[in-house]
């Protein structure tokens, strides 16, 4: 439970980051909050020699609106999302999953751009961020690009950021209340068996579904169901489609054929609640 | 690699030279020497490691020394002034809040925590958050009264 | 021993009091074992074997010995011969169990199995140092399913034995198969209990110092049992047990996983005395987890043979208990404990109870929290309800139509235990009534119109603690304490029951103030040290006050009886004239010359005015052989509500009752029994000890192995009756386990009452949300309960009574 040797780096600004990840390559591993990279350093499942620390980038902490759209920075905390005043107003969605996470001091730790490009299957953040069609933004040695959240997770633990790139932001349409998510969450560490994210738009869902597959996923068999009839009938039925084509985990902690029904379960609430707050 | 660090530690400026895997908790433990901070878990799920990092309650066994450089830190030897116990601990003590006392000095830094967000806590805005926190003694009962007790305790001496 | 009369009103005793070890723990001030520095100090850790079965072919120490900073790299070749090996206290007849060495030999057979251990200057770098060790492992064939392991065909954990048995043993009493064949129904159902782990937030730990001079050697650890361990480790190190001292620190939680003398604890004094400096060990997550024992793991068969209107004649039960890989300390004790407490609180006229214990390449089993009882009191609570529902009677008059009336009491059971006293039906009564039974079960109708899964469950149960006397007991059942009234008038207490949380410092000050007559501030408690408390058998089985308490009572009533010769000689008086009130000593009728305790104590050391004869001091220490076990009792009742669509349970009600005798500090009781719950709560709805098909530990951290929070738990609704214990002047019983024994049947009950609309007869623990969807997804799926009735010689046919198969909707509580 004490993990390897390795370097620590700590630059003030972001071009200095990526320097330092072009410099070390794939002996570099960027520290966020820690608070998954450290465990999986203490388990030996992870052996960096490098760790590039972020948390000195102030930029990297805000949460500002502009345009329609609000960016919150990578290093923005848990904690930070789901006491947002800003948020709560203009994207509740997320408040709502922020306070979902872990317990109070995971929150008060952990970062949105960490769980993100960490990509664990079980992390609630994929969820909202594929709902709502969030865009992020990377930064690398070839200057910054945005990707659409549905190009994010590409597989188990595994993320569209290239080798050296560092996640900037995440920007965020404002959206209206009509949003929810409904989480089961893995009794022992906290983190979703099943978590569902849903945004009503008039006449149009988005459902995403993290915990359940490799990787989160839009659930397009029950949209496609739902486009331009959206009433409870309607999400009933639509939402036995939330595990259509996916390929549900299994472990020790649920069957697939649980989490399968539990997406089944959770869309409909998720819907439904969303529904409610029309 | 050694990596000089600055932390006011319950309102003492410590700097020392440390490795960058000693982790916050070894710090406050083996470096300063204060082992009212407990390890439970290692893995961020007992909470048992819980000390305020700039106000914010965090589980300690999941920083580095090196994050918390320029930080102030409150552990539970922080808590009392001189004589007087903070409202949590007389909580504790007044309701039978602990029996082994191993998680205790982490389950009463997430109370002060709930305190300060919520002065007036419902019993389940304390269970909620207590979420990061594992007793395995108390059955969580008492600790909940005694979060309770201080919430009342902290609004009669806030009145005055 | 005549019923001791319940305690005065007045005094400490009784009292709710907040706890004087609190301030120190609540400052951070405390000193549990990692908390330790020596000058010097060294750390080991251990290198464990990852394979569950595997021949040690070779093991490549050098790269390691020449790490910087490690001092020693040592191996089971260097050390099994000259160390333990680690005893089991409690072994059966014709035990068929490894030898335990301190290191792993040419076989690891579990995994976590210590295979070398490093010794450094710095915790890090003996770590470190570990990854530079190279073993060759041959993996071989694992046996984890340990009814696979009774097979012919199964790979043997320990080939040498020819057999994974590692006992059989049996427990009878009454006419079994006459009153089987007497019934008009047998009621059968396989039920299992699950493997859970400990998890006290404190992982164990020790550091040991020698020091070369004296050769003596000091042991401290996280332990329940310093007095255990003295007794137990100098023969391993080759010390005499006069020149070790063990003392337990603050210890952070045990529930009996530290009940026991671990190889850490021998290797770790060794490594002190051969180094010839200290040495520290503190276990990581992952270890306790995998090397610190687990509890329960039972499969039984169970039956019960009854008569129509729900009489129980008869249960006979067969067991096969999960040792693990090989012996503990009391390993082997633990299922003989279910069998005694099978019968629970219903008077059975005989009873069989067969167990096959068998090793599998799993972590040794032991004491946790209940150790046995809990296993017992699930068995019978289950049957109960079973019962009813087969005969379709009232849960609730089948319950009380078995209970020994109160007046039969003390009352001997089918097992051979003397159940020393007892009021089922009362704590029933009370329970019910906090319940609000009527209105529970309108509730539970209503809910059931409205479709929804609402479910009450009882248990009436009754345990067994401070077990005694020493003769039915492996290395004694008494215990010692000793009271001291100072030169200056101040109160010393030591107590051999060494407490790791429950409060003795406060309830053993509780109890000498108040028979001294002294401010309870006036008195200290000390515990845990061998070189203070001599002698001792410690805390575990909820003892600790039955028996520590008392032997603490004897000395002090010597004390008395010594002060009045010596007030009598001051007040020139004769000794039976002298009365004693309130911590005063005075010729009856003559209060105001009266001595306190401070003029007698100088008195008594001074030494100058002694009548002849009497020997200087205030001092007294007792050993208390108890007559008889302690029979605490109760009843607890839930209420659940389950989510349909994700099998969730909800507690939405929770009532116990329990009567732990007379109790000393309600406060403390209130903790305990609340402490108990969670466990319960933890075993009935979502611990669970698993490994997979290979011997891997799956819930080998905090993260996989769930426990309950704060967020599990209900208000609870507590009450208590208070039936005294004859079997100890102080009339208690104890509490530190009775909430984890007798809470997990209520809540398993309840779950099952709430399926029971759907056809669920049983449903196996932990009743965890997907479990409890399966069960309602296909209800035929879940465990069968066979009812049959029992054909009798002078009838052609069984009777046409069964009710095989239906489900009851509903009952009729």
């Amino acid at each position: 439970m004490i993990p390897a040797a390795f370097d620590y780096l700590r630059p003030g600004v972001l071009e200095e980051a990526v320097g330092l990840l072009a410099k070390h390559g794939a002996d570099a591993r960027v520290l966020a909050g820690g608070h998954s990279l450290l465990p999986a350093m203490k388990l030996g499942l992870a052996q960096p020699k490098v760790l590039v620390d972020l948390g000195r980038i102030a930029e990297l902490r805000a949460i500002r609106e502009a345009d329609g759209w609000i960016a919150i920075g990578a290093m923005a905390t848990h904690d930070d999302i789901e006491s947002s005043d800003l948020l709560k107003r203009a994207c509740p969605l997320l408040p709502e999953v922020a306070g979902r996470i872990g317990d109070w001091q995971v929150r008060n730790r952990g970062t949105i751009g960490g769980s993100l490009a960490h990509a664990d299957p079980a992390a609630d953040w994929p969820a909202p961020i594929l709902a709502l069609e969030a865009e992020l933004e990377a930064v690398g040695p070839g200057g910054r690009r945005t990707i659409a959240a549905k190009n994010f997770f590409v597989d188990l633990f595994q993320t569209a950021l290239r080798p050296g790139e560092i996640l900037r932001s995440v920007r965020v349409p404002v959206t209206a209340k009509s949003v929810a998510y409904q989480k089961f969450a893995q009794k022992a560490s906290g983190f979703a068996i099943c978590g569902v994210a849903a945004v009503i738009e008039p006449n149009a869902a988005r459902v995403a579904i993290t915990g359940v597959g490799f990787r989160a996923y839009r659930a397009s068999a029950v949209e496609s169901r739902l486009r331009g009839k959206l009433s409870a009938a309607a999400i009933a039925s639509a939402a036995e489609q939330a595990a259509r084509g996916v390929e549900p985990l299994a472990d020790l902690h649920a069957s697939a054929e649980y989490r399968a029904h539990l997406a089944r379960v959770l869309t409909r609430r998720a819907l439904e609640r969303a529904l409610s707050r029309n | 690699m050694k990596i000089p660090v600055k932390i006011r530690v319950n309102g003492t400026l410590r700097e020392h030279e440390v490795e960058p895997r000693l982790l916050l908790v070894q710090f406050l433990r083996d470096v300063c020497g204060l082992t009212g901070t407990h390890l439970g878990c290692e893995t961020s799920i007992c909470g048992a490691c819980t000390v305020l990092l700039d106000g914010k309650a965090v589980k300690c066994c999941t920083v580095l020394a090196a994050q918390a450089d320029g930080s102030e830190v409150t552990t539970v030897e922080g808590l009392a002034r001189n004589d007087d116990l903070h409202p949590v601990q007389e909580g504790f003590w007044e309701c039978h809040g602990l029996q082994c006392g191993y998680c205790t000095p982490g389950m009463m830094m997430a109370g002060v925590q709930i305190l300060e967000r919520h002065p007036k806590p419902s019993r389940e805005e304390i269970r909620h958050g207590l979420e990061g926190n594992l007793c395995r003694c108390t059955g969580y009962s008492h600790i909940i009264d005694a979060i309770e007790y201080a919430a009342r305790k902290a609004g009669r001496k806030g009145a005055r | 021993m005549p019923a001791p009369a319940k305690p005065k009103p007045k005094g400490y005793v009784g009292r709710p009091m907040k706890r004087v070890e609190d301030p120190r723990l609540i400052r951070g001030a405390a000193t549990y074992v990692d908390d330790l520095n020596l000058p010097g100090l060294l750390h080991a850790a251990f290198l464990r074997s990852p394979h569950a079965h595997a021949r040690v072919k070779a093991i490549r120490t050098q790269a390691a010995q020449a790490f910087p900073g490690v001092v020693a790299v040592l191996t089971g070749a260097d050390l099994n011969d000259r160390l333990g090996p680690i005893p089991c206290a409690a072994p059966m007849p014709d035990q068929n169990s490894p030898r335990h060495t301190v290191l792993a030999g040419d076989r690891a057979y579990f995994v976590g199995h210590p295979v070398a251990v490093v010794v450094a200057r710095d915790r890090t770098v003996a770590h470190d140092a570990l990854d530079l060790i190279e073993v060759d492992y041959q993996p071989l064939p694992a046996v984890i399913d340990p009814e696979k392991a009774l097979r012919k065909d199964s790979p043997l954990t320990h080939p040498e034995l020819g057999s994974n048995v590692a006992y059989r043993w049996s427990l009878a009493g009454g006419d079994v198969e006459g009153e089987f064949a007497r019934a008009d129904r047998v009621i059968g159902v396989r039920l299992l209990n699950q493997r859970l782990t400990a998890m006290a937030i404190e992982p164990r730990g020790c550091v040991a110092s020698w020091h070369a001079g004296e050769g003596s050697l000091t042991l401290w650890s996280s332990t329940q049992v310093p007095h255990l361990v003295r007794t137990l480790l100098p023969d391993l190190v080759h010390v005499p047990e006069n020149k070790v001292r063990i003392v337990a620190p603050e210890v952070g939680g045990g529930f009996g996983s530290k009940l026991n003398l671990y190889a850490e604890e021998v290797l770790v004094s060794h490594l002190a005395i051969r180094l010839n400096a200290p040495v520290k060990w503190i276990e990581t997550r992952s270890e306790n987890a995998a090397v610190t024992v687990h509890g329960r793991d039972q499969i039984g068969d169970y039956q019960v043979a009854v008569t129509k209107d729900g009489t129980v004649l008869a249960l006979k039960a067969h067991v096969v208990a999960d040792l693990g890989s090989y012996l503990q300390l009391l390993t082997p004790a633990i299922p003989t404990l279910t069998g005694l407490m099978i019968c629970g609180c219903y008077k059975i006229k005989a009873v069989r109870m067969d167990v096959t214990a068998v090793h599998t390449n799993k972590m040794a089993t032991d004491a946790y929290r209940g150790a046995g009882r809990p296993e017992a009191a699930y068995a019978i609570e289950r049957l109960m309800d079973l019962v009813a529902v087969e005969l379709g009677l009232d849960p609730l008059a089948v319950r009380r139509k078995n209970f020994p009336k109160p007046g039969e009491f003390p009352f001997q059971t089918a097992t051979g235990l003397l159940y020393d006293s007892g009021n089922y039906q009362a704590a029933l009564k009370k329970a019910l009534a906090m319940a609000g039974w009527e209105e529970l079960l309108e509730r539970r109708e209503g809910a059931r119109r409205q479709g929804s899964l609402f479910g009450i469950g009882v248990s009436t149960y009754v345990e067994i603690c401070a077990l005694g006397p020493s003769k039915i007991m492996s290395a004694g059942g008494w215990e010692w304490g000793c009271v001291r009234i100072e030169i200056s008038g101040k109160v010393t207490v030591i107590t051999g029951a060494t407490p790791h949380g429950q409060g003795q410092e406060t309830s053993f000050a509780q109890i000498a103030a108040d028979r001294l007559g002294v401010p309870i501030e006036d008195v200290v408690v000390y515990r845990g040290d061998t070189n203070v408390a001599p002698y001792g058998r410690d805390t575990y089985g909820s003892r600790a006050t039955a028996l520590g308490g008392t032997a603490i009572v004897m000395s002090i009533d010597k004390i008395i009886a010594k002060a009045k010769i010596l007030a009598a000689a001051l007040l020139q008086a004769k000794p039976r004239q002298i009365g004693f009130d309130a911590g005063k000593f005075f010729v009856q009728g003559k209060r105001k010359t009266a001595l306190d305790w401070k003029r007698l104590a100088g008195e008594a050391y001074i030494a100058k005015n002694l009548p002849p004869g009497l020997e200087p001091g205030l001092e007294a220490s007792s050993f208390f052989e108890p007559p008889n076990c302690t029979f605490p009792f109760g009843t607890h009742i839930v209420a659940v509500e389950i989510d349909r669509d994700t099998g969730q349970v909800r507690i939405a009600k929770y009532v116990a009752v329990d009567d732990c005798g007379n109790q000393v500090n309600p406060l403390l009781v209130e903790g305990q029994v609340q402490g108990g719950i969670a466990h319960s709560i933890g075993q009935a709805l979502f611990e669970q000890t698993v490994y997979d098909e290979n011997g891997q530990l799956l819930t080998g951290e905090f993260m996989d192995y769930a426990m309950p929070r704060a967020g599990d738990i209900p208000d609870y609704l507590l009450g208590s009756t208070v039936t005294p214990s004859p079997s100890n002047p102080l009339g208690v019983k104890g509490i530190g386990e009775a909430g984890t024994i007798g809470a997990t049947p209520a809540i398993a009950n309840a779950v099952i009452d709430a399926l029971s609309p759907l056809g669920v007869k049983h449903l196996d623990l932990p009743l965890t949300p997907e479990n409890v969807w399966r069960a309602i997804t296909n209800p035929g799926a879940t465990p069968p309960v066979a009812s049959k009735g029992v054909p009798k010689p002078d009838r052609a046919a069984p009777p046409a009574t069964g009710t095989r198969g239906a489900p009851r909707k509903g009952g009729k509580r």
